[in-house]
């Protein structure tokens, strides 16, 4: 296969999988990058510096990927072809629903009475939450082989990642006016 | 494989500072900067167009800085790229003139843009490196703020190519200089690269890994400079000598200058609008001083002149006195200490180091992360930088290397490398980031938002967009570039149009947008329609950038060739390519044939016989036809090429073939 084509995983020479070894990631993008990148092809041809820049590129936007659970487990799911579909949260359960509504509230509570202790308390339940996520998917994907299942918890991961963002960027605005 | 001495391929690294410019080479494996015929290693920003029609350039032209301001261009850096708005921003005695995209400056030869004035600049350079290297450039390396937006990083090459230089790269000035730094003391981990220039203020984290240098966030003000602090003191100055009112306490300089009288003239103009002269603009109590006549154009000259003394009278002194004769004769004399200096221009530095906590912050790093601090920038020079870096990080910021020349130095390296001179033990790679979001208007004013500010580059990223009327049949584009959320609040980049839709309901119509930036930092975007598949796409440069025919139409101008001369130059420049394409060729074939089947061997075989003929003829559309043949001919071969040193690189090996 070429490289233009193959996927994220098999650019790296790595594994298809959630779990990931976070330093042979580091290590094979810039091993990557260290053949392709175009500061590495200046004496070219035009088209070997922009197959390099194409690959550059990509190399790139895989690190990017793989390097985010959220997007990797995505990634995972479509190439085992299912769409996250990422905007709709019809399939969202019930109880997540509701979980959802509680966090928003107290982070409008937080916010309005300028609580950063509240802040620091909903981001540290929030990070348990990933935490769990993670081990739930890193079963569902790698243990089980359920990328149906796998695509609810990434909405859910999402939402939560989407969650923490609001919380620090309502920290920042707290501290400093 | 490194190049026999003779064959070495003389390559520059170019630091286009606002205030100094400096070029740098490598000469026997060590970066050094190169001093011109008086040992003088800087080079003054400053073009002056002469009255007998010359231009002088660099210490010269600095001398007439005060007798003959307005054809006297000192930081032009400030106005690459740049509308007339934003550069009426700066308190300048210039006459700005109104140009499509990029703003005019009128001098006694005649409008001139920023790129001409800072080509310019460049020619000098390479003059004072082609004299002492002895030959003619392959390329130079040109340093640019890493805050910098598209349309300066393409008035900056433009510049460049005007000049006569090929630009191997354009280099953010942070990342050359940890480059300089880094290969130098073979360092490992995240540092701050703080870099105050005379005009504009970068900072960069990177993290340097075994010969890796990893931008990963980066920001800065490019309207905030050295400069600025020497404002302050002409404003102070003109304060204490009841030329001007004090400022109210807390003086920040963004009242409203709406106030200002007289100045109607096409030079005037405010330098507020809506409150925005905090935007690194002028003090609007020194716009108040040269529009109510109390000083002259020359008189501001004069007076950051010894602002600048002073500042840097400072950085070794606890005080110093601040004296200059204005036109009138009256006689300014002033103590000032460095406590006062600080008092005046601590919003300054505050804000740079607002920039500093928001790129940490984009990095997801703590101030505890950073190993180091490098200061770049003569304005670094400053004792209250150094001490609120320390204070910031917790570690004093270091400084080995002069603050100066550290950027040359660092472009300089790259330069070598890029051009082809590449030694075993120049393993090492940058990793730079675009230091802006780019991305396209959609409906109500909004942006959407392609490629998020800190992404490495290169990088494409494509997103799909619909119709919104039945049957319409084309669809403006108009990418834009800041963080904003409206589009009014952020750079317009350029504006095209994919006709020839073919007309279906609204929202059938599948667009698919492609943002592509390059490793200069430079965008091109690109549409196309999925189902019939009518594409637009351009290079964005048109409300900024020149065109080839006009970078041509300039340089005949200013070289006063014929147009034959210029038919024989692309004919040359044409064979030129060609031959180097079939020596690339040669080469890979050397070391690669076997990644070809003998049908396709023969195949390109016949292409680079083809070319190599054509090539020494004198019929440059042949050579061209020639040439695409070729490189169409050997895009599968150069995909296997690459893939295979992909396989490699992964599996440790380290390639002995020759490298393309």
């Amino acid at each position: 296969m070429s490289s233009l084509t193959r996927n994220h995983f098999d650019l790296f020479g790595l594994p298809a999988a959630f779990g990931l070894d976070r330093a042979a990631l580091d290590a094979a993008y810039r091993s990557v990058q260290g053949a392709v990148h175009p500061d590495r092809h200046v004496a070219g041809s035009d088209t070997d510096r922009r197959i390099a820049m194409q690959l550059a590129a990509q190399a790139n936007e895989a690190y990017r990927t793989l390097r985010d659970p959220a997007l990797r487990a995505g990634y995972l799911c479509a190439l085992r072809g299912v769409d996250v579909a990422v905007e709709s949260n019809t399939a969202m359960p019930p109880d997540f629903l509701v979980q959802q509504m509680e966090w928003r509230e107290q982070l409008d509570d937080a916010v309005a009475a300028r609580d950063l202790s509240a802040l620091g308390a909903l981001r540290a339940a929030l990070d348990d939450a990933r935490r769990a996520l993670l081990d739930a998917l890193a079963v569902a994907l790698d243990d089980r082989g359920d990328t149906q299942e796998a695509a609810g918890l990434v909405r859910r991961l999402m939402f939560l990642d989407r969650l923490a963002a609001n919380i620090d960027a309502a920290e920042e605005r707290l501290l400093h006016h | 494989m490194s190049p026999e001495p003779h064959q070495r391929r003389l390559a520059v690294g170019i630091d286009l500072g606002t205030t100094n410019s400096l070029v740098a080479t490598v000469r026997h494996g060590v970066s050094e900067v190169i001093d011109d015929e008086a040992g003088r290693s800087l080079l003054p920003s400053i073009v002056h167009y002469r009255e007998d029609g010359s231009v002088a350039v660099g210490y010269e032209a600095a001398e007439q800085a005060a007798a003959d301001p307005e054809n006297c261009i000192v930081s032009v850096k400030r106005f690459m790229g740049r509308g007339l708005d934003d550069a009426r921003r700066h308190r300048t005695p210039y006459r700005f003139v109104e140009a499509p995209g990029m703003v005019r400056l009128a001098t006694r030869a005649g409008e001139r843009s920023p790129v001409e004035v800072s080509a310019e600049i460049l020619k000098a350079l390479r003059q004072r490196a082609e004299q002492a290297l002895g030959g003619e450039l392959v390329g130079a390396v040109i340093t640019v703020p890493a805050y910098f937006d598209d349309a300066q990083r393409q008035a900056t090459k433009d510049a460049a190519r005007l000049a006569g230089l090929t630009v191997l790269r354009l280099l953010n000035e942070p990342t050359a200089a940890a480059v300089a730094y880094g290969l130098d003391n073979g360092v490992e981990g995240v540092y701050a690269i703080y870099d105050l220039g005379g005009g504009t203020f970068d900072i960069s984290i990177l993290r340097l890994t075994r010969g890796v240098f990893e931008v990963i966030a980066t920001g800065g003000d490019t309207a905030l400079g050295g400069d600025d602090f020497d404002r302050r003191i002409v404003e102070w100055a003109l304060v204490e000598t009841g030329l001007l009112a004090a400022a109210p306490e807390g003086g920040s300089s963004t009242q409203g200058g709406s106030s200002t009288q007289g100045g109607s003239s096409s030079q005037g103009g405010t330098s507020s609008q809506g409150g925005t002269s905090s935007q690194g603009g002028m003090p609007s109590a020194l716009d108040r001083a040269i529009e109510g006549g109390l000083i002259t154009a020359g008189d501001l000259r004069a007076m950051l002149v010894e602002a600048r003394r002073a500042k840097e009278a400072l950085t070794s002194h606890g005080h110093t006195t601040y004296a200059v004769q204005l036109s009138d004769a009256t006689r300014v004399t002033l103590p000032l200490s460095t406590e006062r200096f600080e008092q005046i221009t601590r919003d300054l530095l505050e804000r740079t180091l607002a920039a500093t906590r928001r790129a940490l912050r984009d990095a997801g790093l703590d101030v505890a992360d950073v190993k180091g601090a490098v200061l770049v920038g003569g304005s670094t020079r400053m004792p209250q930088v150094r001490v609120a870096l320390e204070r910031l990080l917790g570690k004093p910021p270091l400084i080995d290397l002069d603050p100066d020349r550290v950027v040359a130095l660092g472009a300089a390296v790259q330069a070598n490398l890029l051009a082809g001179n590449r030694t075993a033990d120049d393993d090492w790679l940058l990793l730079d980031v675009t230091p802006l979001s780019l991305g396209l208007e959609t409906m109500g004013g909004i942006v959407e938002r392609l490629v998020p500010r800190n992404a490495t580059i290169p990088v494409a990223r494509a997103q799909e967009f619909t119709t919104f009327r039945d049957g319409q049949t084309a669809m403006a584009l108009h990418v834009v570039q800041g963080e904003r959320e409206l589009v009014a609040d952020c750079r317009s980049l350029a504006r095209f149009e994919l006709r020839g839709i073919p007309p279906m309901a609204a929202g059938a119509a599948r667009i698919r947008v492609t943002f592509q930036v390059d490793a200069d930092g430079l965008l091109s975007v690109s549409a196309r329609e999925l189902s019939s598949g009518v594409e637009a796409s351009i290079q964005v440069k048109p409300s900024y950038g020149l065109s080839d025919d006009e970078i041509a139409t300039m340089l005949r101008s200013s070289i006063g060739a014929a147009a034959d001369d210029m038919r024989a130059r692309a004919l040359r420049e044409r064979q030129v390519d060609a031959l180097r394409l079939v020596e690339a060729t040669r080469a890979a074939l050397a070391a690669d044939a076997h990644l070809l089947s003998p049908s396709e061997l023969h195949e390109i075989d016949a292409l680079v016989a083809r070319l190599d003929q054509a090539r020494q003829g004198a019929d440059a559309d042949a050579i061209s036809v020639a040439a695409d043949a070729l490189a169409r001919g050997t895009e599968a071969f150069a995909a296997r090429r690459m893939d295979r040193s992909i396989a490699s690189a992964l599996t440790g090996r380290k390639l002995d073939e020759v490298r393309l």
